[in-house]
């Protein structure tokens, strides 16, 4: 077991807990900067998805997951940086100078959205980011002469100071915006910004009176987290090279909050773990579609089952492969499954492993099982 | 004048789904203190059922009637069983996902099992009109409109009468006092969802001669969350109401206003309402002490 010895109060808080997550930590970026030379080109284009998706799960968390706000609007965030994006290089603005604007810009929406949530909490929080999304996406498909309505916009490949970024420029692009991204939460959160995010988590009333503004936080918050994903929405709106408002539906909102659910709430790892889930779960489904046929043939063979049995089988089974909505009926199984059996999400097991290998011969069980929740009511 | 009347009474129509669906939000949130995501879809499964009853079955409308809101009554409660029970005490946020991914999972079992082409059923009400001068209201329209007022009724009996409604209400003032004087909490969670599946169920089926059953239908769901809103999500007159008003609202508007309007007509009224007053016209101001 390994002991900490703090010296220092910095220590009780550092950027990295341990020698060996630097080392690791630097593997992984050498890996990452390596991959155009090693990877196909469908699986790094899955790596650029994997890393916008991420940086949308790393602003829901420090949204949802440290501030405790509920969003479940957070592609009109998106939506907001892929448009900005669109129009500001149809203008002519630099690269260096639009990524951040976009940011910026979608950080004032998400400060006005933050507005409402002083006064609201919980389920009501919910359903107005709910409405504010629908409003979003119809003025997208109304506001044609900036827009272009439901035609939607095509975007020129990106320039990086006159030079045309390729296939791997964008990946090198996206790979540092998403590195920065993560530093400047992982910072935000050790700050006391982050601290007053998680007393008005924990607590509000109790964070009021330990002297927490809580109505700038609040709106702060939303204001970090709806900039975070607005510079996703620009990095999106380049890598999909054509935005039109059905991208950004409330799927995609409900998609958004999977990361964070399935990663995990608790850390910001989580959110990478969701995304890589969520990217790779659209691959893995076709590949099921392919195979379970097979599947099932092979085993009404190896039954000996009649053949109007084995018939019926793959009628059932061919159903419900080419039925449309299979990807929702499995994500929708998924998020219960992972609600009920894994509420700490991806992240939770991970950690569970690490104390497993970390303990080993002593770890039980039970040691590992989350505190039971009861019941709290919201009301008096 | 005229089309201002039509279009209030159409509106009034459409609000009376909205408002029931609105209905089943809050018999939920007042007794467990969840948002039912799903309850849209929980509609959508009652009319898909209704089309097997009636069109498939070809049994008469009344006695499909009862069917499907006998096996929604069911299917709510094992939903209560399956999803919601494990996860009973969960911060709220899990809740409300657990239940989209029901809704998920309901669309799209719908899809699978009854396809994705518009569907519709033939009810007593089909092309009937009644008149009064120049003014034509549909019947099932007004089916609608008198259902709503009889399972209102109903339903305030069921509360004030009956154990099982007063048990209900007690469990939604305070669970753990409930709990201490003997109700079997859990199992009324389960009664609420029956509950509410089967109000959900009775709109899915009266609005079905009004817009076709199509696999999109529970998105009405999600335009039912401003009725709740407004009406404070916590009084079940207040979510009735709150329905009218915004099938009201999307009626006028839809008629009166550039197109585009109708779609987010009851989201600009939901987003004025809580910024104006945000526990809704009819909502409790309560203040939750630590």
């Amino acid at each position: 077991m390994a002991h900490h010895v703090r010296t220092d109060y910095g220590d009780s808080d550092p950027l990295f807990p341990s020698k060996a997550a630097v080392f690791w930590y630097a593997v992984l970026i050498a890996g990452l900067i390596a991959a155009p030379y090693l990877l196909e080109s469908y699986y790094l284009s899955q790596l650029v998805f994997i890393m916008i998706y991420a940086i949308v799960g790393v602003a829901l968390n420090i949204l949802s997951g440290q501030a405790g706000q509920v969003s479940i609007g957070h592609a009109a965030f998106l939506a907001i940086g892929a448009y900005f994006t669109a129009v500001a290089q149809k203008y002519g603005l630099p690269l260096v100078l639009y990524l951040p604007l976009a940011g910026v810009f979608t950080g004032i929406a998400g400060y006005l959205v933050g507005l409402p949530a002083l006064r609201l909490h919980g389920i009501y929080l919910a359903i107005a980011t709910l409405a504010f999304a629908f409003i979003v996406e119809e003025i997208i498909a109304r506001w044609e002469s900036v827009t272009n309505g439901n035609e939607g916009l095509m975007l020129p490949p990106p320039s990086l100071f006159g030079l045309k970024l390729g296939t791997e420029g964008f990946y090198y692009l996206c790979l540092l915006v998403t590195v920065l991204v993560v530093l400047a939460a992982i910072n935000i959160i050790r700050s006391s910004t982050g601290r007053s995010f998680m007393a008005l988590r924990d607590s509000e009333t109790a964070a009021r009176s330990m002297g927490i503004d809580t109505a700038r936080y609040k709106t702060t918050a939303f204001a970090l987290s709806a900039g975070i994903t607005g510079i996703a929405g620009a990095l999106y709106a380049h890598k999909m090279s054509f935005i039109s408002p059905e991208m950004f539906s409330l799927s995609v909102s409900i998609d958004f909050v999977m990361i964070i659910i399935i990663g995990g709430l608790v850390s910001l790892r989580g959110a990478v773990f969701g995304a890589i889930f969520m990217i790779m779960a659209d691959p893995l489904l076709i590949i099921l579609k392919d195979q379970l046929p097979l599947w099932a043939d092979m085993v009404t063979h190896g039954l000996y089952l009649p053949d109007s049995v084995n018939q019926a089988v793959q009628a059932g089974v061919s159903r419900v492969v080419n039925a449309p909505g299979l990807k929702s009926l499995i994500f929708g199984i998924i998020i219960i499954v992972f609600i009920i059996y894994e509420p700490l999400g991806l992240d939770g097991r991970w950690q569970r492993v690490k104390a497993y290998f970390k303990q080993f011969p002593l770890a039980r069980q039970r040691s590992a099982r989350p505190p039971r929740m009861f019941l709290k009511s919201e009301r008096r | 004048m005229l089309d201002f009347t039509q279009q209030l009474i159409s509106g009034v129509a459409l609000g009376c789904v909205y408002g029931l669906i609105a209905l089943g939000f809050v018999l939920i949130y007042k007794a467990t203190e969840v948002v039912n995501f799903a309850q849209g879809e929980i509609m959508m499964l009652g009319a898909f059922m209704s089309v097997t009853f009636i069109t498939t079955l070809g049994l008469n409308y009344w006695l499909s009637f009862l069917l499907c809101v006998i096996a929604m009554a069911i299917l709510g409660a094992i939903m209560e069983r399956l999803v919601l029970r494990p996860i009973l005490g969960y911060p709220q946020f899990s809740i409300v996902m657990a239940t989209i991914g029901l809704g998920l999972v309901i669309r799209a079992l719908v899809g699978i099992i009854w396809g994705t082409d518009d569907l519709r059923i033939e009810t007593p009400f089909t092309d009937g009109v009644f008149k009064i001068g120049a003014l034509v209201i549909a019947w099932d329209a007004l089916s609608i409109i008198v259902a709503t007022i009889l399972l209102c009724a109903a339903l305030y009996a069921f509360f004030r009468f009956t154990r099982v409604g007063i048990a209900m209400q007690a469990t939604s003032q305070n669970m753990l006092a409930a709990y201490y004087m003997g109700i079997p909490v859990k199992r009324m969670f389960s009664l609420i969802w029956s509950l509410s599946a089967m109000v959900a169920c009775a709109a899915g089926i009266l609005l079905a001669p009004i817009t076709l059953i199509h696999a999109n239908l529970g998105f009405l769901g999600i335009k039912a969350f401003p009725a709740a809103v407004l009406g404070g999500f916590g009084s079940i007159p207040g979510a009735v109401a709150g329905g009218i008003t915004i099938g009201i609202v999307e009626s006028l508007s839809g008629f009166y206003l550039p197109e585009g309007f109708k779609d987010v007509a009851a989201y600009v009224v939901l987003l004025a309402v809580l910024l104006w007053k945000p526990q809704g016209l009819f909502g409790l101001n309560a203040v939750k002490k630590v």
